[in-house]
């Protein structure tokens, strides 16, 4: 569709990465709060958004979850505490620290859970937030993406800390720290059980690190000049949308012919969203005026 | 009625709403246990407790954003800055997040939070202790910008932020705290957006807001001495922005003069003089007369501070230049 020219803009693909928004959402209470960065589309799928309206949105579509003003970066759906999609890399921490607060001051045990890249790790707002969660115990997992790369920049060149971040979260009395196999949506699943049962009963934030790997560049704009196919290769041999299906026939519990009707089915869901998109129109003129005040 | 101070017009607005709303909350760095830099919230954190008056570590995008997050989800968070200037610290919360949220979640969400912060110059804070960037705020679509110049738009206007329902900035001209005024016993508000006619005159209209509408009151009571009568027009918000009082008194009095106490360069006087100029130039006896704060940072020194900081001379000055009168 990017390629079409029906969609625009920066369009940041989360293929690769599914076995984490898949495992870690998996998990979440309905009055959880979930916050994540600009490769927003695995999370929002995850949580149950309407395909539709995310499509259309990406579209710049009347029927986006945004009306079409906030695109493929920026998905929002309040009734499923999915509040963005954030595109300045680093600046969803804060706010997901307000709405973690929100739950400890009614008392409730909602949680909230911020997504974020290797690439925001060296922002300021990250070890703001970190500190502020930990000194005000806030109901919040951090949950690190780490793809390796913040754009063309592998974490090496940009960090001298080593490959492992989630050893830091103790530096701020973050005690329940974790490393998962980004790739395996079983182990993500139970980390983040553990995460939130720790959270849950009052234990203040957790802190999850995911080793995964973007298969496609960093945007549609890049051509990926800055790695070696072969790395890439290594990590698409570990493909979660193939090793988990294998995984399933391996321990019999699903048979190929389920597993072909559920592929079929997400390819009639797509094909379903892409024509929903295309239907709707463009918001009205006056839309541009729209939504800036309550 | 009883005359209070400024900063007791703010505490007065603290402590009603704490009192009525259970969602509202304080937060910001050493508003409690030290009484909060400039005294403004004295004495809430014993009386409120740690939950609805917080400190938070020196972490300006941390909490002012934490402000945002609580905000959409349906608390009434009242946020401190120590300064103005330490805003910018905590700028891309603000322009980017505070004030896009709800548009690019195409009206999903809201965010009813005000961001107090004591602001301006005169006191010899140096260059990075005396800037008034709700001048820049005030560009910004999303954002409300007020600027009380008395006790009473200080609490009229609190009220009215409070109970808003979007990101207001409320610039405490840090040398307002201590003048006085007279405050109505019983509840009032002042809108968001109306400005305010604070002298009337039929010889030029001088337009401002904040502490320089204390300049521009002195320097109507020495144009008087001279036979001028001059009409103060009180901004009083700068986001959204009344001009509708500003023309209909320039177009009665037939001259202007804008004051804007800080850069003159694309500063926010720059904006009303030209849309002054553009609506009612037909009605001017002469260019719409400008005083600004100079184009320089502000230095530590008295004498130099001074200099650079518009004095009632300034604007009796401006006038004869301009206008001759």
């Amino acid at each position: 569709m990017y390629t079409r020219g029906q969609v625009r803009g920066f369009l940041h693909l989360y293929i690769g990465e599914e076995a984490i928004a898949v495992g870690a959402i998996s998990q979440l209470l309905p009055h959880d709060y979930i916050v994540t960065h600009y490769r927003d589309h695995g999370h929002a799928l995850a949580r149950g958004l309407d395909p539709n309206r995310a499509m259309a949105e990406l579209f710049g579509r009347i029927d986006g979850l945004s009306k079409g003003k906030g695109g493929s970066m920026h998905l929002f759906d309040t009734e499923k505490g999915f509040i963005g999609g954030h595109a300045i890399v680093g600046g969803q921490f804060p706010l997901a620290a307000g709405l973690a607060l929100s739950h400890q001051y009614r008392k409730s045990d909602g949680v909230c859970v911020v997504f974020f890249g290797d690439g925001s790790t060296n922002q300021g707002t990250y070890h703001e937030v970190m500190n502020l969660a930990a000194v005000w115990k806030l109901p919040i997992l951090f949950f690190l993406e780490n793809n390796l790369y913040g754009m063309g920049s592998r974490f090496d060149r940009v960090r001298a800390g080593g490959e492992d971040f989630y050893p830091g979260a103790a530096t701020y009395g973050i005690d329940h720290a974790a490393v998962v196999d980004g790739m395996d949506v079983m182990a993500v699943q139970e980390a983040t059980k553990l995460a939130l049962e720790s959270i849950r009963s009052g234990n203040g934030p957790a802190f999850i690190e995911a080793k995964t790997f973007r298969f496609q560049g960093h945007s549609m704009a890049d051509p990926v000049k800055y790695r070696d196919r072969s790395e890439t290769e290594t990590w698409e041999a570990r493909d979660p949308l193939n090793t988990f299906p294998r995984d399933l026939l391996d321990q019999n519990l699903f048979t190929e012919a389920e597993l072909a009707e559920i592929r079929s089915s997400v390819d009639a869901e797509v094909a379903a969203a892409v024509k929903f998109a295309e239907d709707s129109p463009f918001p009205p003129d006056e839309e541009l005026f729209t939504d800036i005040y309550a | 009625m009883t005359e209070i101070t400024f900063r007791q017009a703010l505490q007065r607005g603290l402590r009603e709403a704490l009192d009525a709303d259970p969602n509202v909350f304080l937060m910001g760095e050493d508003i409690g246990k030290y009484d909060g830099a400039y005294a403004v919230t004295q004495g809430l954190l014993e009386k409120y407790g740690p939950d609805r008056v917080r400190d938070t570590p020196i972490s300006e995008a941390a909490f002012v954003g934490a402000g945002v997050g609580a905000a959409v989800a349906g608390l009434r968070p009242v946020v401190e800055l120590m300064s103005m200037s330490f805003s910018l610290v905590a700028s891309d919360q603000i322009v980017n997040m505070a004030a896009k949220i709800r548009y690019m979640s195409g009206g999903q969400l809201k965010v009813p939070m005000v961001l107090r912060a004591p602001t301006g110059g005169g006191v010899q804070l140096a260059a990075t202790h005396s800037q008034s960037f709700e001048n820049w705020y005030a560009s910004v679509p999303g954002l409300k910008v007020v600027t009380p110049s008395t006790p009473y738009d200080a609490l009229g206007l609190l009220r009215s932020s409070i109970e808003d329902d979007n990101p207001v900035i409320f610039a405490e001209n840090a040398l307002l705290y201590a003048t006085r005024g007279d405050v109505p016993d019983a509840e009032y508000f002042v809108p968001i957006g109306v400005a305010d006619v604070k002298r009337t005159g039929t010889d030029i209209t001088l337009v401002g807001w904040a502490h320089g509408i204390v300049t521009l009151m002195a320097a109507a009571e020495k144009l008087a001495e001279t036979g001028v009568s001059a009409e103060v027009v009180d901004l009083r918000s700068l986001r959204p922005l009344d001009m509708e009082t500003v023309i209909e008194s320039v177009e009665k009095t037939g001259r202007a003069l804008v004051l804007d106490e800080n850069w003159r360069t694309a500063g926010f006087g720059a904006e009303i003089a030209a849309e002054i100029g553009y609506r009612s130039s037909d009605y001017l006896d002469g260019p719409v007369a400008r005083v600004s704060g100079t184009d320089t940072p502000s230095p530590y020194s008295r004498p130099l501070e001074q200099l650079g900081i518009p004095q009632v001379a300034w604007v009796i000055d401006e006038i004869e230049k301009t206008y001759g009168i």
